[in-house]
C-alpha cells in the first residue's frame, strides 16, 4: 500500500501559476466569473499564496495538504469526505449535503464551495473528472483519477505500478520542477528523500494534522520536527 | 360561560374567547415577514447559497448565528420552569406555561436554521442514511430531537387539566379540546399520575437541556480554529443560553401582560424575581466572557490574537462593543435596583440582552472564519436581503406560533393558579413550619397550627 505525498520546493517556485492553470484544466475546476470572484468565491484547488515580509516575498503553492489526521473528515456528518487507505482525503460530491462544516474545520482553507451552479457538462472538459453541482464542497484530490488510470494501465500491461506512473497535473506542469510527487513509503523515491531533507517543513506542524504535502525552504529547515 | 371557575379567572379566558382587531393586524404583519422569508428561501433553493453573502473563507454566517441564537433562547423555557417547579418556587405559577411554550416553538425554528443553511437540502436524509456519529452535527441532531420531544411532553402534560377546563367551560372549539384533554376528569388517580409525570419530566429535561447547548458549542470547539477551540465553550454556551432565555421570557411576559391586561397575574414581584435571576446571569456571562478573552489575550498566540483584535479594534468592533453594552452595561445599570419600576426596567434590560446575545453568537461565528491562518485575502462578510429575510421570517414564525398558542390555550395555567389559591397557600405555611425549630413553631403560632391539622 502506498502513501501518496508531495514536496514543493519554495526556493524554486517563481509564482508563475502554471500549476494553478494545469489543475483547473485537469480537474474541471470552474471559472466563477468576475462578479463571483469579486465576492470572494474563486475556486482554486491549487492556490498560490504570497507571503510577504520585510526582507523578501515568497510564493507558497497550496493544494489540499492531504492531512494524515484530517480535521475535516471527522466533522462531516455523512462521510462525504474521508481519508482513503492510501492517504488521499477524498470527497464524495454526490453525497455532500453542503453543511460546510469541513470548510470551517480545515485550518488551511483548502476546501471550496459551489455557491451557485458554476458550470454544466460540456466540450473541453476532462471526461475523467465529474463536474460538481451547486451546493457541494470540492477540493484537491491529488488527481485521484490519474491513479485509477495508471493502475488500470499497469494491470493491462501485466506489471506493478512504478514510480512516475502516477503524477499530479500540477507536478507535471511546473516549469521549475518545484513540485515532486510520489509514494512517501517508497524509501528510494525522490519524494521520500526530499521529505527527509533538512530544508523540509510542513504547514501548521503544531496542529498535529500531519500533512502529506511538504515544503522545502532554506530558511525554515529548523522548523522541522 | 358564567360559572365560578370562569368568573374567578376571567382575565385568563379573555384571549381565548374574544379576538380583536389587533390580533389580525399582528398576524398580517407577521405574515408579511414570513412571506419575505419564503420568497428568499425559494430564490435560494433554485439559485444556490450564492444568493447569500457567504463566501470563502466566511462559509458560515447569519444562518449558523441564528441557529445558535434560537437554540439558546429555547433554553429558557423548559429549564427555568423545571428549576422553579423543583425548587417549589410558588411565584412560578403564572410564568411556567409561557416559558415552556417559548422552548417548543423556538426549538423548531433553531433546528430549521440548519436546514436553511444546507447547500443541498434535498439530500437532508443522508444524515440518517449515512450518518457519521463522529461529527458534532449528529450530536446536535440527537440532543435537539431529545429536547424537543421532552419539552413538548413537558408543555403538554400540565396543559391537560386546562384543556379539560376549556372543554367544559369555554363553549368554543369543543371537539379540539375534547380530543386533546385525553378524557381528563380530574379524578384523584389522574391527578396522582399527572403530578408524578410532571415531576419526572421536570427532572429529565434539565440534563437534556444542558446537553443541548453543550453540543451546540461543540460544533465550534471541536475544531482547532483560533478562539473556537476552547474548553470553556460548553458551559459558556449553556450560561449564555439561559441568559438569553430568561430575557426572552421577560420580554414575552411584558408584552402579554400589556396586551391581555394580565397585570393582576403578572405582578411587579414576578418581574423583580426574574430580573434578579437575569442579573445573576449577567454577572455569570460577564465572568465567563472575561475568563475566555483574558486567557486568549494573555497567552498571546498569534493566530488567536488575529481574531481577538479583529473583535476588539478590527472590523468587528462595533458588534463586539455593542454586545458588551447590551449584555453587561445596560442590564447592570437597570437591574441593580428593582424596587421601583421593576416591570419597565426588566423588560428594557431583557430586550437589550436578546439583541446582545444575538451579537454574541455572531461575534463567535464570523470573526474566526474571517481570519484564516494562511495569508489569504481577508473576506468581509455582509448578509444579503435573503439572509435578512430568513432572520425576519424566523422571528415572524416564532411570534406567530406564540400568538396562535395564546389564542387556543391559556397562556397562564388556570389550574395551577387555582391550585396556588386552594392548596399552595396552606402548603407553603406548613412547609415553612417544618423549616423552623419544633418548639419555636408551636410557640409562634399555636392557633394556626391547630387550624391546619
Amino acid at each position: 500500500m502506498a502513501l501518496w505525498g508531495m514536496v514543493i520546493d519554495l526556493d524554486r517556485c517563481t509564482g508563475c501559476q502554471a500549476c494553478v492553470m494545469a489543475c483547473k484544466a485537469e480537474n474541471n475546476v470552474p471559472a466563477v466569473g468576475p462578479k463571483e470572484a469579486a465576492r470572494g468565491r474563486i475556486i482554486s484547488w491549487m492556490h498560490v499564496l504570497r507571503e510577504e515580509s520585510e526582507e523578501r516575498t515568497r510564493f507558497l503553492p497550496r493544494p489540499c495538504l492531504q492531512c494524515d489526521d484530517p480535521p475535516c473528515t471527522k466533522v462531516c456528518p455523512v462521510y462525504a469526505t474521508y481519508r482513503n487507505p492510501e492517504g488521499i482525503v477524498a470527497q464524495i460530491h454526490a453525497r455532500c449535503i453542503g453543511c460546510r462544516f469541513c470548510m470551517a474545520a480545515c485550518p488551511y482553507n483548502a476546501k471550496y464551495f459551489n455557491w451557485l451552479r458554476y458550470q454544466k457538462e460540456g466540450p473541453g472538459q476532462n471526461p475523467d473528472v465529474s463536474v460538481r453541482p451547486k451546493g457541494v464542497v470540492e477540493k484537491c484530490t491529488f488527481c485521484h483519477h490519474r491513479l485509477q488510470k495508471a493502475r488500470e494501465r499497469a494491470r493491462a500491461e501485466g506489471r506493478d505500478l512504478v514510480a512516475g506512473d502516477y503524477v499530479t497535473a500540477c507536478a507535471e506542469a511546473c516549469p521549475t520542477r518545484a513540485i515532486t510527487f510520489g509514494d512517501l513509503l517508497d524509501e528510494g523515491s525522490e519524494v521520500a528523500r526530499l521529505a527527509r531533507s533538512p530544508r523540509a517543513f510542513r504547514l501548521g506542524e503544531e496542529l498535529g494534522t500531519r500533512p502529506k504535502v511538504f515544503y522545502l525552504a532554506e530558511m525554515e529547515g529548523h522548523r522541522r520536527v | 360561560m358564567s360559572d365560578a371557575i370562569v368568573e374567578r379567572d376571567r382575565a385568563l379566558f379573555g384571549p381565548l374567547s374574544e379576538t380583536g382587531r389587533g390580533f389580525y393586524l399582528t398576524v398580517g404583519v407577521l405574515g408579511l415577514a414570513i412571506l419575505w422569508g419564503a420568497i428568499a428561501y425559494a430564490v435560494q433553493w433554485s439559485e444556490g447559497l450564492g444568493v447569500t453573502g457567504l463566501h470563502q473563507p466566511v462559509s458560515w454566517g447569519f444562518y449558523v448565528t441564528n441557529f445558535v441564537f434560537f437554540i439558546g433562547i429555547s433554553h429558557a423555557g423548559t429549564l427555568i420552569s423545571a428549576i422553579l417547579r423543583l425548587s417549589k418556587a410558588e411565584w412560578r405559577r403564572p410564568i411556567t406555561r409561557m416559558a415552556e411554550v417559548i422552548t417548543v416553538m423556538v426549538l423548531f425554528i433553531g433546528a430549521g436554521q440548519i436546514l436553511v443553511d444546507l447547500g443541498r437540502p434535498d439530500r437532508m436524509m443522508n444524515v440518517i442514511q449515512y450518518g457519521r456519529y463522529q461529527s458534532p452535527l449528529l450530536w446536535d441532531a440527537t440532543s435537539i430531537s431529545a429536547y424537543l420531544t421532552a419539552s413538548t411532553f413537558y408543555l403538554y402534560l400540565p396543559l391537560i387539566p386546562d384543556i379539560a377546563i376549556l372543554r367544559d367551560h369555554l363553549g368554543k372549539r369543543r371537539w379540539l379540546y375534547a380530543v386533546l384533554a385525553l378524557g381528563w376528569r380530574g379524578t384523584e388517580r389522574q391527578w396522582k399520575i399527572l403530578n408524578r409525570a410532571i415531576a419526572i419530566m421536570a427532572v429529565l429535561v434539565i440534563p437534556i437541556a444542558v446537553s443541548v447547548h453543550t453540543v451546540v458549542s461543540f460544533v465550534f470547539s471541536m475544531t482547532i480554529q483560533p478562539m473556537w477551540h476552547s474548553t470553556i465553550f460548553g458551559p459558556y454556551f449553556v450560561a449564555g443560553a439561559i441568559f438569553s432565555g430568561i430575557a426572552a421570557i421577560i420580554v414575552a411576559m411584558g408584552i402579554i401582560r400589556r396586551i391581555y391586561r394580565l397585570q393582576s397575574y403578572l405582578k411587579p414581584i414576578h418581574f423583580r424575581y426574574l430580573g434578579q435571576l437575569l442579573l445573576v446571569m449577567t454577572l455569570l456571562w460577564f465572568y465567563l466572557t472575561f475568563a475566555e478573552y483574558l486567557t486568549g489575550y494573555y497567552g498571546n498566540e498569534p493566530e488567536e490574537m488575529k481574531v481577538f483584535w479583529s473583535k476588539f479594534t478590527g472590523p468587528f468592533w462595533p458588534f463586539f462593543w455593542a454586545m458588551v453594552v447590551a449584555n453587561f452595561v445596560i442590564p447592570m445599570v437597570l437591574l441593580v435596583r428593582l424596587r421601583h419600576h421593576a416591570v419597565g426596567k426588566t423588560v428594557v434590560a431583557s430586550a437589550f440582552v436578546v439583541v446582545g446575545m444575538w451579537l454574541e453568537r455572531f461575534i463567535i461565528v464570523v470573526p474566526t472564519l474571517s481570519n484564516p491562518r494562511l495569508p489569504f485575502p481577508e473576506g468581509q462578510y455582509w448578509p444579503t436581503w435573503i439572509e435578512w429575510g430568513e432572520l425576519a421570517a424566523s422571528f415572524g414564525v416564532f411570534i406567530l406560533f406564540y400568538v396562535l398558542f395564546v389564542k387556543l390555550f391559556p397562556i397562564i395555567s388556570i389550574w395551577e393558579i387555582q391550585e396556588g389559591r386552594d392548596v399552595g397557600l396552606k402548603e407553603v405555611e406548613e412547609r415553612l413550619l417544618t423549616y423552623l425549630p419544633d418548639g419555636a413553631a408551636d410557640a409562634a403560632m399555636p392557633e394556626r397550627e391547630k387550624v391546619l391539622t
